[in-house]
């Protein structure tokens, strides 16, 4: 990533990856703040997929011993912006 | 000339709509190429060819229509000499179907009247020379109804080559079907079934299955508890050096570990069929994927037990992928030796199979969760993993179960083994 994005655009791009996943996932309705596995019934491949999808659109590679540091939207966003930095 | 038949891909499939052809008359087939695209109630399959030959004429046209299992929906020209060659009359009906040995892109007999095997299995009893094997696979041949004039009523190649003819026909039963006239207008493609009515469908299907499985099968369920503390560890640190795209899940361990056991107890993979259990010499694991939406499809990991961890990895990742968007194979649809349901990742601790017949065995996983456990004589909290098996007890016995279980466990303490 070249130009620095925002966490809006961040979270944005997020959904969209998310969406990937989960295609009947309705952004608006989501809550930011609630385990993303939880809410939307991802298992352990929707999971690796959503992180493959993320790695390639932000760069970035996001080791496994991370994953109990994204488990909402928000503390992804979050965590993105912060290795973005 | 081969009739290429509406395939039964699956114990609850009854029947199927034509939704496109692939290949056109006058085309070359090979066996095992994708000819057709055809709509179960569960996934939209394309569906190979089980010979050579040269597609020469086309009896469906793809429409919205529910053709039953069986149809003829196209003739395949094979090779001149089979063509020609008279019927035996005293040869026993054969099935063209691949041995349990063809290789994993073998392709698919057309299905027999009476209800067979996803993958036609090998007669327990059947004695066959090498040579004569490797000839009746090459010729996409069932060898398994033949009686053999060698000792001991062994099938030798002599008696390949004598029943060649007779082999290439397909069974009286199976030319009765009536065909689709010919002379109708082709319909244009027809349209995908709306949600809800797949929906229904594949309900009606997963009852009719389940339904046929709780009142034929006799099951029996056993339950051990592996720690999974070992095969967890060793996951991490293989996947702390892999790149994200490359990364395993816990999921294919398991079911890693699952078909290699199965080598050691092999009444556990196959099917139960015409009244007695027939062990499958290959393994196919079918993996249950619960689709989003409700339902569930268990597709198989073609040749499970020879296929390294980072290649079920990606086989698994691609058929999930491929089940949720309802596209499968027909090989996926018809061969699953054993189904592997885990469900761990919904949170529940242990599961309570029900069998998919024909199959005679499923394994259950449930969710990894950290226990007190003994380990090198201290209590200490590790992952443990409930594995439970259904059985079919027409086709084992608790004690063979026992040891399938055992084997799981033992091959989960030496994940870098797998």
């Amino acid at each position: 990533m070249s130009d620095r994005l925002d966490p809006t655009a961040i979270r944005a791009r997020v959904l969209d990856e998310l969406a990937r996943v989960v295609p009947e996932l309705e952004p608006d309705t989501l809550p930011g703040n609630r385990p993303i596995r939880d809410e939307l019934d991802v298992d352990s491949m929707d999971l690796l997929n959503f992180v493959i999808g993320l790695s390639k659109a932000f760069g970035l590679d996001i080791p496994e011993a991370d994953y109990k540091r994204i488990a909402t939207v928000d503390a992804l966003v979050e965590y993105i912006d912060r290795r973005l930095r | 000339m081969q009739p290429f038949r509406m395939p039964k891909l699956g114990a609850d499939m009854t029947e199927g709509r034509l939704l496109q052809w692939l290949k056109h008359p006058g085309d070359r087939v090979a066996r095992g190429e994708v000819i057709a695209l055809v709509e179960t109630d569960k996934a939209n399959v394309d569906v190979e060819s089980f010979v050579d030959g040269v597609l020469s004429e086309v009896v469906v046209e793809p429409s919205d229509q529910w053709l039953p299992v069986g149809t003829t929906l196209a003739m395949i020209s094979t090779s001149e000499h089979a063509s020609a060659a008279p019927v035996q009359a005293t040869a026993a009906p054969l099935q063209t179907t691949p041995t349990p040995q063809a290789v994993t892109t073998a392709p698919l007999a057309p299905p027999p009247a009476v209800e067979a095997a996803p993958a036609q299995l090998e007669a327990a009893r059947l004695v066959i020379s090498p040579a004569a094997r490797h000839r009746a696979q090459s010729l996409g041949l069932d060898a398994s109804r033949l009686r053999g004039s060698g000792p001991g009523g062994r099938v030798t190649l002599r008696d390949i080559d004598a029943n060649l003819a007779a082999m290439q026909v397909a069974p009286s039963a199976l030319t009765k079907q009536p065909a689709q006239s010919p002379s109708a207008a082709p319909p244009p493609t027809p349209a995908l079934l709306p949600a809800t009515d797949k929906r229904q469908r594949m309900r009606d299907a997963i009852a009719a299955a389940m339904t046929r499985s709780k009142r034929e099968i006799p099951h029996y369920y056993l339950a051990t508890s592996i720690d999974l503390g070992r095969a967890l560890q060793w996951l991490a640190e293989v996947n702390a050096q892999r790149g994200v795209a490359d990364r395993l899940i816990a999921g294919v361990l398991l079911i890693k570990a699952v078909a290699l056991a199965l080598r050691s107890v092999p009444e556990l993979n196959g099917f139960f069929l015409d009244g007695r259990a027939q062990p499958s010499s290959e393994i196919h694991v079918g993996t249950a994927i619960s689709l989003r939406g409700g339902g569930l499809v268990a597709p198989a990991l073609l040749d499970t037990d020879r296929r390294s961890l980072s290649e079920l990895m990606h086989d698994y990742q691609d058929l999930v992928q491929r089940a949720r968007a309802g596209s499968l194979r027909s090989a996926e649809m018809m061969k699953p030796t054993i189904t592997v349901t885990s469900l761990g990742d919904r949170g529940v601790d242990t599961v309570f199979g029900v069998i998919y017949p024909p199959q005679v065995a499923l394994l259950g996983f449930g969710r990894p969760l950290d226990r007190p456990w003994i380990h090198d004589g201290q209590i200490v909290a590790r992952p443990i993993v409930h594995a439970t098996l259904s059985a079919d007890h027409r086709a084992s016995d608790g004690h063979r179960g026992g040891l399938l279980l055992d084997a799981i466990d033992h091959l989960l303490q030496e994940p870098d083994k797998l």
